[in-house]
């Protein structure tokens, strides 16, 4: 398999709205201008060959449905930048990496192994969620967390811009 | 397997489980360049669906959470993660 080429015009353009986008959303995008250049390359690749912007950091199936989770950004963010200071790449980074108060250091894998991935495949779709008085069911975004209550979750996340198959069912 | 062969001085089976798209590989595939050791590197995303079972089937006895980078050496040590020191640590005497 050869890489497709990504031209340098569309890696500048995508880097100046991913860092506005990111800026905008209230979180923070690596200061490491080459570094993360490289990053938006790797999802600009991932999405020319497989369609979306997988994590450029982790190996894609190439199968939309098993890579929801990783898709950039990936449900494992929030929880790596709490912890660590950096998301599971380092695309996204904190307010202490950012100012140099805390040293970005190697991230360990958030997302279950393949082998227990195929597992929680093969045991959705649930669809079980028990029934509330509520008169709504509340959707809660995977990613940024944002909660809405409504009959379905809406197409993109009005918080974090991801697409409605990262929503579950909260309550 | 389409594994890439890196010259260098003989310090041991060195293997690196890498992804073309990854920057913490690419920084430890650097690394070893700049050390001038000889090793192997690999970009499981480059093979195809066989070959990416077998090199992950490989890299998992090594790091069972499937990441990359996976730095094998002597078939004996792993370590996984962009580690600079640990890195300079084995193959700096």
């Amino acid at each position: 398999m050869t890489l497709p080429i990504i031209a340098e015009p569309l890696v500048d353009a995508t880097y100046a709205t991913l860092k506005k986008e990111v800026h905008d959303g209230g979180y923070r995008l690596n200061p490491d201008e080459d570094f993360t250049k490289n990053l938006v390359r790797g999802l600009l690749k991932n999405e020319q060959r497989y369609g979306y912007r997988a994590c450029p950091c982790r190996l894609a199936s190439g199968k939309r449905e098993e890579d929801l989770d990783i898709i950039c950004p990936c449900d494992y963010r929030d929880p790596d930048l709490a912890e660590f200071g950096a998301c599971y790449c380092a695309l996204y980074v904190s307010d202490a990496v950012l100012l140099q108060k805390q040293k970005l250091l190697p991230i360990p894998e958030r997302r279950p192994p393949r082998a227990a991935r195929k597992k929680i495949l093969s045991v959705q779709p649930s669809g079980q969620v028990p029934l509330t008085a509520l008169p709504l069911p509340v959707w809660r975004c995977r990613v940024c967390g944002y909660l809405c209550a409504r009959e379905q979750p809406p197409d993109i996340c009005p918080i974090c811009k991801v697409s409605k198959e990262r929503f579950e069912r909260f309550i | 397997m389409a594994v890439e062969h890196v010259r260098g001085r003989k310090a041991g089976d060195v293997m690196l489980y890498a992804l073309s798209t990854c920057q913490w590989c690419n920084k430890t595939k650097q690394l070893l360049r700049d050390l001038g050791i000889e090793f192997d590197y690999v970009y499981i995303d480059l093979l195809d669906e066989k070959g990416q079972d077998r090199a992950l089937s490989d890299m998992e006895k090594w790091n069972p959470r499937g990441s990359f980078p996976t730095l094998v050496i002597d078939n004996k040590r792993c370590i996984v993660g962009f580690r600079e020191d640990e890195i300079r640590g084995v193959f700096v005497k």
